[in-house]
């Protein structure tokens, strides 16, 4: 009784599927489903040779020093970076005492209770403080930019595919509409108040070009300061920020793995002594 | 239990004497994986899953019991202590990390060890139990590591449980007032978050219980083999410890290897960047898709395109994802074939490779790629296989299939494969095989 | 993990063979014990402080709003802190007390930085079980020595927080710290 109930419900689902294969198959082939300007002119990033790509790079902390100067100067105005603290910049080469300047001379301040009157405060912040948010909240960070919340940094160069390229690349692509898109989806131009960018995923972006012109910001070290540079400089340490602990992690995950594989070379060497008399 | 040549555990040491007289736990243990059991000498690396796939468990627990200590499961700041645990606590990062990717090699060695039992006819009697047992904590499994993804609190995490959740909106009458009792809310929040922590929390002790179930089911017949031969003798099996301990013990060597490759140097490759975006009821991801462990289910939900009469094509999807994994419970009494290993089964074995295989990875393919054509018609096709393959061509083929002929027993299977007679060296004392 | 401390394989066939076949047995059994003690130590190492603790392990406290025979309390490493700003008549109490007749013998001057003999630095934590001492806020019992005074066990602290009288055995912590200004100071 089991089985011809159990063949009967395969039998039902089998032909339901080969049904919708079947009528599916003859629509893709009939009328393959329309090209939308996203499918053919979203980009993927561009290649970008970072210090830490590879499986064994390594941060280059003048390249991430600079690119907090740029993050500084530029992004924080309306992004915020509440996963970091200030006293994690030690780890990109900052000392104690400059990264307790760099917290003090913050341009925004920590919200606080004033302790004699109960009020909603500011301070400035200390390194122990994570970096105060430019916007009180996601209401005013929508009003503050035409409806667009400026999204929290702190993580971007992973929540993205290919996180750091696609920075840098979101930074240097923006451009004028193509024509031949508008040619071709004459109803897809940027709308009043987005820009155009290949690299984001529908292609109109809120946010405007951050950074225009070559040296917008001045380099402490030295290093020129172009748009190009400036983005791969923010990329890098963007990534930085996302996962602060990738150098700790590549140099033990090689000990480890050298350890497993000496480990395992034993425990094969062993598996056959075992063996060796057993024939299987 | 067991064979009558099974060594009896008599204690070396008196502490162990002691012990074993008052509590004979020393005796359990020698006889369930030490050299009071034995098992087939012909074993090949595809029996070496089970034991990974305990220790999957226990990397999951172990870590997961330390990432509790630094979770708070809330709403407002989950997102934001799983940060802290990658950030601030001592190698938390590894820690995470390790229980993330456990994840997905616990499902990677759990999967192999189904396919495994598929191939060798390991469900077929007297092992049934065995089979329902492991079916139990595969759906155990499931359901922790599901709400294990929700614990970050992610994009994904937050509109997973929502779409997971959904699938019980699709049962009629009853369906949405399931649903809202599930959440304990009318969407994903605090509620549905403490309960998923608490649950994820509960349901590993619970796997480690039936697995204990799963293996003293197995002790009853012992291991299937590779020629899915019964044992007949002595001959045909060795203690597991030394033989397997050292066998499992290089195959745990093996997967350590890879385990930590892919932890330390792609430990996010498995992963779904939109996680790392908090979680936000406002906006939906371009692309919902769960872990790739779930895949393939996650393709059949969405195959049905089509209402049934009355029967909506939602409603048929879950139904259908659901019976994916239910049919496997029935599968002893599906496939009546007297042979158990499918290398002595010419028809099943094609119908193994070339259309349960394609067709399962056709379908973990299309679950991870967008809801779009072809996709959707190739996910079609597969999961229309996969159910026929079950419920209609393994019934069939035990008729028409004619076997090919058996070995007598398994020493006799291991001594052709070496190029010797059966008759030459029958007693197999290992001082009479000389060393290879 | 796999032990295979006995090894019932190995034909004795006695010489070079038997035992390096042992010595390979025991170092994949010795390598497997020192990769799951590698394996313990960061699980036990995360329950120490994590990073963000460390960094608030230190406070700074302005002292020039603190009048003289006032005191104020505040927290170092989530406990309450006692900053009390001595009048010349308390430190007076405090010195004229021979130190070597206490029970923990310490004068004001050991227990304060040379110069700012004003400025008392205390925990405020009673050294017997850890409550919370009256005296340094307005208006609260400082007990019969006019310093401190323990609600839980009745523990009484001098003007120099030092134990006088009930069961604490110990004075008052005085963590470390420094000025660093005239009228700041960073503890710990």
């Amino acid at each position: 009784m089991l089985r011809p109930a159990l063949i009967a419900i395969g039998a039902f689902f089998t032909l339901m599927l080969l049904y919708s294969f079947g009528s599916g198959a003859v629509a893709y082939l009939g009328d393959p489903p329309a090209a939308t300007a996203e499918k053919e002119f979203h980009l993927h990033p561009k290649e970008v040779e970072f210090s830490f790509n590879g499986a064994l790079g390594h941060y280059d902390r003048q390249q991430l020093q600079r690119g907090f100067q740029v993050f500084k100067e530029v992004c924080s105005a309306c992004h915020s970076l509440k996963f970091v603290a200030f006293r994690d910049l030690q780890q990109i080469g900052y000392n104690e005492a400059e990264v307790k300047a760099i917290a003090k001379q913050w341009a925004i301040k920590t919200p606080d209770v004033d302790p004699a009157t109960g009020e909603m405060s500011s301070r400035d912040p200390v390194p122990a403080d994570h970096f105060p948010k430019p916007f009180a909240n996601n209401v005013a960070a929508a009003a503050a930019n035409n409806n667009a919340i400026p999204p929290d940094l702190s993580l971007m160069t992973k929540a993205r595919h290919e996180g750091s390229a696609y920075v840098y690349s979101l930074l240097t692509g923006f451009q004028a509409q193509p024509a031949a898109l508008l040619k071709k989806f004459p109803d897809s131009k940027t709308p009043e108040g987005l820009h155009y960018n290949p690299y984001f995923a529908n292609l109109n972006l809120a946010m405007a070009p951050p950074l225009v012109a070559d040296g917008q910001v001045t380099y402490g070290d030295g290093t020129k300061a172009t748009v190009d540079q400036m983005s791969q400089d923010v990329a890098a340490f963007l990534t930085w920020t996302a996962e602060p602990k990738l150098e700790n992690r590549r140099s033990a995950g090689l000990a480890v793995v050298f350890f497993l594989l000496i480990a395992t070379g034993l425990a094969y060497m062993s598996y056959r002594n075992i063996w060796a008399d057993k024939k299987h | 239990m067991s064979f009558p040549w099974a060594e009896h555990y008599t204690p070396k040491a008196p502490l162990m004497k002691w012990i074993d007289e008052r509590l004979p736990l020393p005796r359990l243990v020698y006889s369930a994986v030490g050299a009071g059991y034995p098992v087939p000498r012909n074993l090949n690396y595809f029996w070496n899953f089970g034991v990974l796939s305990g220790v999957a468990l226990m990397i999951q627990i172990v870590t997961g019991i330390v990432l509790g200590m630094h979770y708070a499961a809330n709403e407002l700041v989950a997102f934001g202590t799983t940060e802290h645990i990658m950030r601030d606590v001592n190698a938390g990062w590894m820690i995470r990390y390790a229980h993330a990717n456990g994840a997905s090699f616990f499902f990677i060695v759990v999967y192999l060890h189904i396919f495994r039992g598929l191939f060798y006819g390991s469900y077929k009697a007297p092992r049934e139990m065995v089979w329902l047992l492991g079916l139990v904590i595969f759906l155990l499994m499931m359901a922790t590591a599901f709400m294990g993804y929700v614990l970050p609190w992610g994009q994904m995490s937050y509109w997973g449980a929502k779409v997971i959740t959904g699938l019980f909106g699709a049962i009629p009458l009853v369906g949405e007032p399931i649903q809202t009792w599930l959440l304990g809310g009318f969407a994903p929040g605090n509620a549905a978050l403490n309960r998923f922590f608490s649950l994820h929390y509960l349901l590993p002790f619970v796997i480690a219980g039936v697995i204990i179930l799963h293996i003293w089911a197995l002790h009853i017949p012992g291991s299937n083999n590779p020629t899915g031969v019964d044992v007949k003798g002595p001959q045909d099996t060795v203690p597991f410890h030394p033989y397997y301990t050292a066998k499992d013990g290089f195959g745990l060597g093996v997967f350590m290897i890879l385990f930590t490759a892919l932890l330390f140097f792609a430990p996010n490759f498995l992963g779904h960047p939109d996680n790392y975006i908090e979680a936000n009821p406002l906006s939906t991801p371009a692309h919902i898709v769960p872990e790739w462990y779930f895949w393939p289910f996650y393709a059949i939900l969405r195959a049905f395109t089509f209402d049934f009469f009355f029967v909506p094509a939602k409603l048929l999807g879950v139904l259908a994802m659901f019976a994916s994994i239910l049919l496997l419970f029935f599968l002893p009494w599906l496939d009546n074939s007297p042979v158990r290993s499918g290398n002595y089964r010419p028809m099943f074995k094609k119908f193994f490779w070339f259309g349960l295989i394609p067709c399962v990875l056709i379908l973990g393919y299309c679950g991870g790629a967008p809801a779009e054509e072809p996709y959707v018609m190739l996910s079609q096709f597969a999961a229309a296989y996969y159910f026929a393959h079950f419920l209609i061509i393994l019934p069939a083929i035990a008729y028409f299939e004619k076997p090919l002929p058996l070995p007598n027993s398994i020493t006799e299977a291991v001594l052709a494969k070496h190029g010797e007679s059966v008759t030459g060296s029958q007693g197999l004392a290992p001082s009479a095989v000389p060393a290879e | 993990m796999a032990t295979v401390e006995h090894i019932e394989t190995a034909v004795p066939q006695a010489g070079e063979g038997v035992r390096r076949r042992d010595f390979i047995n025991i170092a994949a059994v010795s390598f497997a014990g020192v990769g799951a003690v590698a394996v313990v130590l960061p699980l036990v190492n995360q329950m120490n402080p994590s990073a963000d603790v460390l960094a608030q392990a230190s406070t700074e406290v302005d002292l020039s709003g603190i009048q003289p025979g006032m005191a104020i309390k505040t927290t170092f490493r989530a406990q309450p802190l006692f900053v009390r700003h001595l009048t010349p008549e308390e430190i007076a109490k405090a010195d004229a007390v021979d130190a070597s007749t206490l029970r923990d013998p310490q004068t004001l001057e050991e227990r304060t930085v040379d110069g700012k003999k004003q400025w008392l630095v205390t925990m405020g934590v009673c050294t017997h079980l850890g409550c919370v001492p009256l005296g340094a806020g307005e208006g609260e019992n400082k007990g019969e020595y006019g310093g401190y005074f323990c609600p839980c066990h009745g523990s009484s602290y001098d003007t120099a927080a030092r134990i006088r009288k009930g069961p604490a055995p110990k004075n008052l912590m005085v963590p470390e710290y420094s000025y660093t200004s005239d009228t700041a100071i960073l503890v710990g």
